[in-house]
Order: structure tokens, then sequence, then C-alpha cells
């Protein structure tokens, strides 16, 4: 439990860790018998963590959509395939290093799996670019989805992003091009698609990516159309109405299925996937399990209208030729 | 996100210049600041006789110079509303409000169809005015409903844009418009019915990225603003002035997005081009299945 980062909502956490950690220590050396204390002290935590989690602000989920220790796709990839070969190129410009892309092995079935990835160190975030793809990124995830369309594999995308990046060449490059032309395309795509939003889904950066049969939602993440600080500078010329902000954008996981904007939300583990990381990994597998279980026996033209009349009912607006 | 700036930017030109002409009958080139009557505009098609700058026009101004003869209003009867309770400085209801009262629309899209010159088509067009041209549940609607009907009747589509991007306030929904716009072109793109594309300054947001980036014929007008990001947001990022002409019109059709850059008083006839060859006897023929398809579903509606 060394190095934990606790954010500031989970500070009555940390004391109980650190007790936990020298009852432990003491413990390993032998002379007395700390089982029952260090049972206790677990079951307090547990608690705690309980009630931390069962009240949590919008705010405090996006803040735990960005958790220093949350996984990022990478290591879902790792742990719910038995086999997964990366993949690199757009074979246009370039190979974006804040999008991935595998052929993975799915108990059994080989799947494409693209997601955006963020990284864990300082070097490592520039590498992958905080997780902003650009137009390569999302070209690349294209030519993969086309490759799993060819071969009739499934398609998983894993959404983490706090957008598309902005920047010269990301325009000179076609940024709004590569996000529509991706969205047009999923619309058709012959095989089934899962995405997952397992951190940050940020506006066309993470719909660029999200246009699927099933979308999916992990509890403590956030999916809209602008993160809660750009909403507050924009319309309070601050950045301090970001809480505010989170919580009038709805973007949490349980407004976004209230919603019917997704299709799921995947419970985290008491802790959230930060603390219990495996488990996160597991729970996410099951889900994509079960929706591809539902999918994959559809014939495609049935799945590709449903898709698309999935899409075409979200929306809300008066109808007045209904309402009279 | 521009749309907020501009909005405000708009209100204030609105006044200051009925400030300087009480009968509200010049208008100013943002460009080149000379005056003109309204009259004098109007022959030019909004296009300054002094500086070639094209002044921002609406649903209103586009219909009236590029249809020939009669031409019908579809759909008016989607109205937005404000099902968030979205109130930042002002509640969302209250800004569709004096929208409305203001422009006189019932949203920041319009569609409208009948014929240039003896080719059908159903056009889309996009008010700035209204809320800053942002995209809600309405603007993506009214674009689906007009699809379906461009399917049905299999008449090619034109969609005018003139937008900031997304309408925050109506959230996630709005975000979704991306997709349902895109998959419903698809579906467009699949009976074979063409879609013209034409950006107007400013396309940018979550509307370039979506339709209007998506057409078979990409057009803009002359020296419009067209991009994902807005430029003071990539200005903030880069930390840096931004090269001369980056993200214009011109700048697009050098880097490969656009097909050409059409001055406005060119925009009837090389639509009318345009039209002609998708009437071509080998334009594949509409998918009947999908018509039917789309039937259905409407009947379940
Ligand atoms: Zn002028």
């Amino acid at each position: 439990m060394e190095n934990m980062v606790f954010l500031d909502f989970e500070k009555p956490l940390e004391g109980l860790f650190e007790q936990l950690a020298k009852l432990e220590e003491v413990s390993e050396k032998g002379d007395v018998d700390m089982s029952d204390t260090v049972k206790e002290l677990k079951n307090k935590i547990k608690k705690t963590q309980k009630s931390i989690y069962s009240d949590l602000s919008p705010w405090q989920k996006v803040q735990l959509s960005r958790h220093p220790q949350r996984p990022y796709s990478l290591f879902y990839i790792e742990k719910m395939f038995k086999k997964a070969t990366e993949l690199h190129g757009d074979r246009l410009n370039g190979d974006d290093h804040a999008m991935v892309g595998f052929l993975a092995n799915f108990d059994g079935r080989t799947v494409v799996v693209i997601g955006q990835q963020k990284g864990a160190t300082t070097k490592e975030r520039q590498y992958r670019n905080f997780g902003m793809a650009n137009p390569e990124g999302y070209r690349k995830a294209l030519r993969l989805m086309k490759l799993a369309e060819k071969f009739n594999f499934p398609i998983i995308t894993l959404v983490d992003t706090p957008g598309a990046h902005c920047g010269l060449e990301a325009e000179e490059h076609g940024q709004a091009a590569a996000i529509a032309q991706n969205m047009f395309e999923m619309a058709q795509l012959r095989v089934p698609i899962i995405s997952v939003v397992i951190g940050e889904g940020a506006s066309g950066g993470a719909i660029g990516l999200a246009l699927a049969d099933r979308v999916f939602m992990m509890e403590y993440t956030w999916f809209t159309v602008i993160s809660p600080e750009s909403c507050s500078s924009i319309l309070w010329r601050s950045w301090e109405y970001k809480e505010t902000a989170a919580e009038l954008l709805k973007l949490t996981s349980e407004d976004m299925l209230s919603f019917g904007l997704i299709d799921g939300v995947i419970k985290e583990p008491v802790g959230g996937a930060h603390f219990a990381q495996a488990a996160a990994a597991t729970a996410v597998k099951k889900a994509i399990k079960e929706a591809l279980n539902q999918l994959v026996d559809m014939d495609p033209d049935e799945r590709i209208q449903q898709r698309i009349e999935k899409y075409s009912k979200m929306g809300r607006f008066i109808d007045e030729a209904v309402a009279e | 996100m521009g749309w907020f700036d501009r909005l405000k930017k708009g209100i204030t030109t609105a006044t200051s210049s009925k400030k300087e002409a009480p009968d509200g009958m010049w208008i100013k080139c943002k460009k080149c600041k000379g005056t003109f009557t309204k009259e004098e505009l109007e022959k030019e098609l909004y296009v300054c006789p002094k500086c070639d700058y094209h002044l921002p026009i609406g649903s209103e101004e586009y219909t009236k110079f590029l249809f020939t003869g009669d031409t019908q209003k579809l759909f008016e009867n989607l109205k937005s509303y404000d099902f968030l309770e979205f109130t930042d400085l002002k509640s969302y209801q209250d800004r569709l409000e004096k929208a409305t009262k203001a422009t006189g629309l019932s949203d920041a899209i319009t569609v409208v169809t009948g014929k240039i010159q003896r080719y059908p088509v159903t056009a889309a067009i996009m008010d700035f005015r209204f809320i800053g041209g942002s995209m809600g549940s309405v603007v993506g609607e009214k674009i689906a409903r007009a699809i379906d009907y461009c399917i049905e009747q299999r008449t090619p589509l034109l969609i005018i844009s003139k937008s900031g991007g997304a309408r925050m306030m109506e959230s996630a929904f709005s975000l979704m418009q991306m997709a349902k716009t895109s998959a419903k072109l698809s579906q467009l793109a699949k009976a074979g019915v063409p879609f013209f594309s034409l950006m107007t300054d400013p396309t940018t947001g979550g509307v370039s990225a979506s339709y209007a980036m998506l057409g078979d014929i990409n057009i803009a007008e002359p020296n419009a603003l067209i991009g994902f990001a807005g430029p003071r947001v990539i200005k903030d990022v880069i930390k840096k002035d931004l090269p001369e002409g980056f993200q214009s019109s011109e700048y697009l059709l050098e880097h490969g997005f656009l097909d050409m850059v059409v001055h406005r008083k060119d925009l009837k006839k090389t639509l009318k081009d345009l039209l002609s060859y998708f009437e071509s006897p080998d334009v594949t023929p509409t998918n009947k299945k999908l018509v039917e398809e789309i039937a259905v579903v409407k009947g379940k509606a």
C-alpha cells in the first residue's frame, strides 16, 4: 500500500492505511498475534470507503476518473485478454501514441481492441500526449476497425481522453474530418462494436471512438460535450465554477444511463478502480463478454439498423405536431 | 466553444448599429468598415461591394437567393426546451426565449425543400444568430428528419453550416447529435443520395467534426473560419500566434479537406452544376429496403 495517492475527499482513508501498514509490519516480525486487530482495521477501511464512495458529488466523480492511479487502457488490455499483439500506424502519416490498437484473444475469439492511452509518469504522459489523440490516432483506429470488419472480428474500444488534441498539426491534418469519418464509418461497420468509458469521456475526442452497439461507462467516469473546467471558463469566465458546472452538465454514469444515452454502468469495486485494479478489469471483462454474447449472433444488417436507430432516438425536444 | 464570445459580440454590434442608424437601414462591413444600405447589400448577396467580404447571413437569405420558385419549410414543429434545467448566469430557457424572439426562428437550423433551377434539393441551413448556431437536440433531429425525407423523396441534401459547435446547455445530448447526424448520413450514403456540405464562417467544434465534414462534396465560402478547435483555444495551447490564414477556407482547400471555395455570387451556379451531375442515369438507384426500414421505424415512433 506504499505510494498510495489520496484525493482530498479520500483523506480519511490515509491515516487508516498508514495504521494498517504499521500493524502489518509489526505482525510480520511475529512476536504478537495482531490478526484480529488487522481484521478490524481492514473492516474499518472498507466501511470508510463505502461511506465515502456512496455519497460522491459529480465533481468528485470527475476527480476519480482522473485519479493518478486509475488503470488506463493498456492495463485492461493486459488483464482481459489471454494474448494481445499491438499494431501501429494509420498507413497515412504516422503512429499516434495516445491511441493504442491490438489484435487480441478474448476467451477464444479474436477481437480488435482500441483505446486512448494516458501515461502514469511525466515522461509517459508526454509520450502519450495525455491521452489526447491527433487525427493520426483516429485514422489508426479506423484502419484497425476496417481490419476487424474484413475478418469479422468484434471491436472493443476503451475511451479515456480529456479531449482530442487541439493544435496546429491537428488542424492541418484534419482533426474534425477524422472524428467525423470515424462516426460515419462506425455506424455501418458489419461487426459488433462495444465501447467502455474507463476514465474521461470528453467531447468529440470520445465520441469519435464510441459510436457502438453497446456503450458502457464505468461507475466513476464522465462522458459529455465539455469538461467542467472549460464549461466554467466559458460560461463564468473563471475556473472557479467547475463543481457547479459538473453538476449542471449531468455527466456521471448514473445520469447518462438515466437519459438512455448509454447502455449500462459497470460498477466499480469498493474503493474505486484505482484501489482494486484487478477487480475492475474483471468487472469490465464481464460486461464486455455479456454484451458480446448478445451481439455476435445477430444479423449484421439488423445490428446496424438497431445501432443507428438507437442514436436516432437520442435528443430531447418538443414536437408540437405530436403535442397538439 | 467560441459561440458565447460571438453571441456577445453579435449583441453589441446589433445595438451599436441601431444607434448609428435608427431606421436600421445601414449595415457596416466588418472588414473595410464601409456602410451600405440593406437593399444595396441584398442585391450583392451580402458581399461587400468594396472589399468582397462575405457578410454573415442566415437561412432566410440563403433560401431567397439559392432557390428558384416556391420553397417549403419542414419540421418547424420541433422546439428546444431546457430539459436539464441548465442555469449559469442565465437559464437556457431564457436564452431560448430571447433567441426565438430576436430572430423569429424556431432554432439554429431551418430545413427548406424546393428547387435550384430545375433541380429538387432539400437544404438544412444554420443560423448563427440563434445561440451561436449551436447544435442541440433540435438541430440533430431536423437533420435526421431531413435525411429521411431526402431518402424517401430522393432529393439531394444540402447542409449550410454556420456554428460554433455543440450546445453546451444540452450537455451529452448535444454531443450525441454528432453521432446521430453522422449515423444518419451513413444511411443517406447507402441510399445513394448525394450530400453537399457548405461551410460558412464559422464552422467549428462538434459541427465541423460531424456532418459539415462529411459531404460527398465539401464546399466553403471564401475566408470562412473552419476547424475543430477555435483559434483562441489553439493559441492558448501552443502559446504562440497562429500563422496567417490558419483555419481559413483557403487553408483547408490547400490541405485537402474541401473540394472548392466558392464565391457567394457563384454559389447558385456551382450547386446547379453539381446537382446536374447527380442526375446521371448511372447514379445508384434508391435503396428500396432502406426506404422501407425507415418507414417502419417512423411508424413505430
Ligand atoms: Zn467591406
